[in-house]
């Protein structure tokens, strides 16, 4: 049981803001007489509100409107929000062939993109230049000036994804592509024969990605293995066929020894399947399986857990990749997530090339109209995969076309619990039992970085603070506190 | 084809309270006809990501515009800038000075860049800009004009 104020006898460690990653977070690690990490706690004070940002809203402006909950993944709500309301309209079976055809090349740009910023920019630094490299370097500029051939192609992947979407979309930032029963646009011929023209070097890019995380995994097998160590259940929605589909499908939940526990849930029902419960601490939820209750329930989502939920990549090389990192069996290792992104990756750009060979995507209707008569209750889920884990939109829609209820459930809610667990496993094996240490920060950093949390969606305004560490006693009182500056120094205080 | 010569980046979220600066600054500046002439390409987003790196290629001069912690502007402030590795980027976005970093690394040169730092006050989701914003809004509407006429006066020179 985790509680407000900390349980007597155990006094509080606060490391506040986590860099690099999205957003601020602040971990809280609760010690206890025996100065010994009992709880790690996650705060993240930037999701509130996202629901009484949509309730209210006309439903034909949500697909655009909820881009602005996210700087990093606004594509993954824009097309969420577009699939729950699909379902709330009566459309979803529908939705014609262009639309599908144009929302998945959409979807499959923004996985590129996502998982070439999050490998290039802010986890090859950590595996390149080792977790205890100074701060300075250890950032995609030092990945920059040290090897310029990976920044370089980091760059120009991610142009590529971007491109995808702007294309698919209308506009690089709040694009109005996918709209409620399908899309507004198709993609010209000439835009479709360029982006074929650029993808075999970005294919070959993807792949080399690959090699070079598994690389950099097999320097050091046994510390991957050890770091930040847990043994989850996993989550995501699957193909009928049991295929990896990051678009549609079912849900599914395999257990740390890949046993299937639940299998071809439909999305409509995931209440029935998942629970949500809150802690006083954080303004974020936790979920869990309904069935096993919130302490043996909890699961893993993103990269690692569809690499292992579905049965198989349905692109030639990237299925030959996974085939290669399953090897050994099931892959529990946090630090595989990185690996597992490329893999993605990979498979996203081949998806692209199988995509743009759909003539779909230049001829054909774009939105499905919407029925004569009304649906009694207009309510849907959209789930997608997302590119850091499952993400669910629920919408109700009221007799007067605005949205009356909304519940959202992101991929960092769903990973809340394990990087709990990730960040108490790194702080058990690191602390000293007496101050705050700078390896220690590296490395709660380097397990919280590996989800690619979105802790916020937030703003990134000119002088936020990078780096805050906090050491608090039992009574309330400050006992020591770090600071790293943007440039990377450190300063104590209090002490 | 080469882009328009000068570039107007606009940096921040327009659901988050004053984190709207950078896009209504642009707003502004596109209202205002400025584009009409073709030399200059106004260019919003969330958050600077590496790729802006390739839109800084055959620019003559570029303008980062982004909304600032209090405290980091005094207003409205307008400085010249140049690449700094030593800018450790904090999160998925760079800092304007990373970018140049990224771009001086991949193209070997970057061009001429300035940062309009706006001060601003309420970052939450869905609050909209405050008064104090916007008094710094206007403040910075007349050095972003003042930075486009001068940019076009060297040129013409």
């Amino acid at each position: 049981m985790q509680t407000t104020t900390p349980p007597e006898g155990l006094r509080r460690v606060a490391i506040d803001p986590v860099s690099r990653v999205e957003g601020h977070g602040k971990v809280t690690l609760l010690l206890d007489d025996d100065n010994r990490v009992q709880q790690a706690r996650l705060h993240i004070v930037e999701f509130r509100g996202f629901e009484a940002f949509i309730v209210g809203r006309p439903y034909w402006e949500v697909p655009v409107m909820v881009q602005r909950l996210c700087g990093i993944c606004p594509v993954s709500h824009h097309l969420a929000a577009s699939k729950a309301l699909d379902v709330a309209l009566g459309v979803a079976g529908a939705v014609p062939p262009t639309a599908q055809a144009m929302r998945r090349l959409m979807h499959h740009g923004q996985i590129l993109q996502s998982h070439a910023l999050h490998f290039f920019h802010l986890a090859s630094p950590d595996l390149l230049f080792g977790f205890d490299s100074e701060v300075a370097r250890r950032n995609i500029l030092g990945v920059a000036a040290a090897y310029p051939e990976v920044a370089r192609q980091g760059v120009l992947l991610r142009k590529y994804g971007q491109e995808i979407i702007r294309l698919t979309a209308g506009k690089r930032v709040h694009g109005t592509g996918s709209i409620p029963g399908g899309v507004n646009r198709r993609l010209a011929a000439a835009e479709r024969d360029e982006l074929a023209r650029e993808l075999p070097r970005i294919v070959d890019w993807c792949e080399q990605s690959v090699e070079l995380a598994l690389r950099l995994q097999a320097q050091d097998p046994g510390m991957v293995e050890r770091f930040a160590a847990l043994r989850s259940a996993w989550l995501s929605i699957v193909a009928p066929d049991g295929a990896l589909d990051l678009y549609d499908g079912a849900l599914r939940v395999r257990d740390a020894a890949g046993r299937t526990l639940f299998d071809g849930v439909d999305a409509q029902d995931y209440l029935g399947l998942l629970e949500e419960e809150t802690r006083p601490w954080t303004y974020l939820k936790f979920p869990y399986l309904r069935a096993l209750g919130p302490e043996e329930g909890w699961y893993r989502v993103g990269p690692l857990a569809r690499l292992q939920t579905c049965d198989r990549i349905p692109t030639p090389r990237a299925e030959a990749q996974r085939q290669r990192w399953l090897a050994d069996g099931p892959v529990q290792a946090t630090l595989a997530y990185h690996s597992a992104r490329m893999i993605e990756m990979l498979h996203a750009a081949e998806a692209i090339g199988e995509l743009l060979r759909d003539d779909a995507l230049l001829d054909g209707e774009l939105a499905a109209p919407l029925p004569a008569s009304r649906p009694a209750r207009r309510e849907g889920v959209g789930v997608i995969e997302a590119p850091r884990g499952t993400l669910i939109h629920h919408y109700t829609i009221g007799d007067d076309d605005l949205v009356s209820a909304c519940d959202l459930i992101v991929s960092t809610t769903h990973n809340n619990r394990a990087m709990n667990e990730s960040v108490l496993a790194v702080a058990r094996e690191t602390f000293d039992g007496r101050e705050l240490s700078e390896p220690m920060l590296n490395r709660i950093e380097v397990a919280i970085r590996a989800y690619d949390p979105c802790l916020s969606c937030a703003t990134h305004a000119l002088g936020s603070m990078p780096l805050e560490l906090a050491l608090v006693g039992a009574d309330g009182s400050l006992r020591d506190r770090l600071l790293r500056h943007g440039d990377g120094r450190l300063e104590r205080f209090g002490r | 084809m080469k882009p328009p010569p000068w570039l107007v980046l606009g940096v921040g979220n327009a659901s988050r309270g004053d984190d709207a600066l950078g896009p209504l600054l642009l707003e502004r500046l596109r209202d205002a006809g400025v584009e009409a002439a073709g030399d200059v390409e106004l260019l919003e987003d969330f958050q600077l990501q590496l790729e802006h790196a390739l839109d800084l290629r055959d620019r003559l001069g570029v303008l980062f515009v982004d909304a600032a912690r209090p405290g980091h502007a005094d207003g409205a402030s307008l400085s010249p800038i140049d690449a700094d590795a030593a800018i450790v980027p904090a999160s998925h976005g760079l800092r304007p000075q990373a970018v140049l970093h990224v771009a001086r690394r991949i193209d070997g040169k970057v061009p001429p860049a300035w940062l309009l730092a706006i001060e601003g006050v309420e970052f939450g989701l869905g609050v909209v800009p405050s008064a104090a914003a916007r008094r710094h809004l206007e403040d910075a509407v007349v050095l972003a004009r003042g930075w486009l006429q001068a940019r076009r006066l060297g040129a013409a020179a």
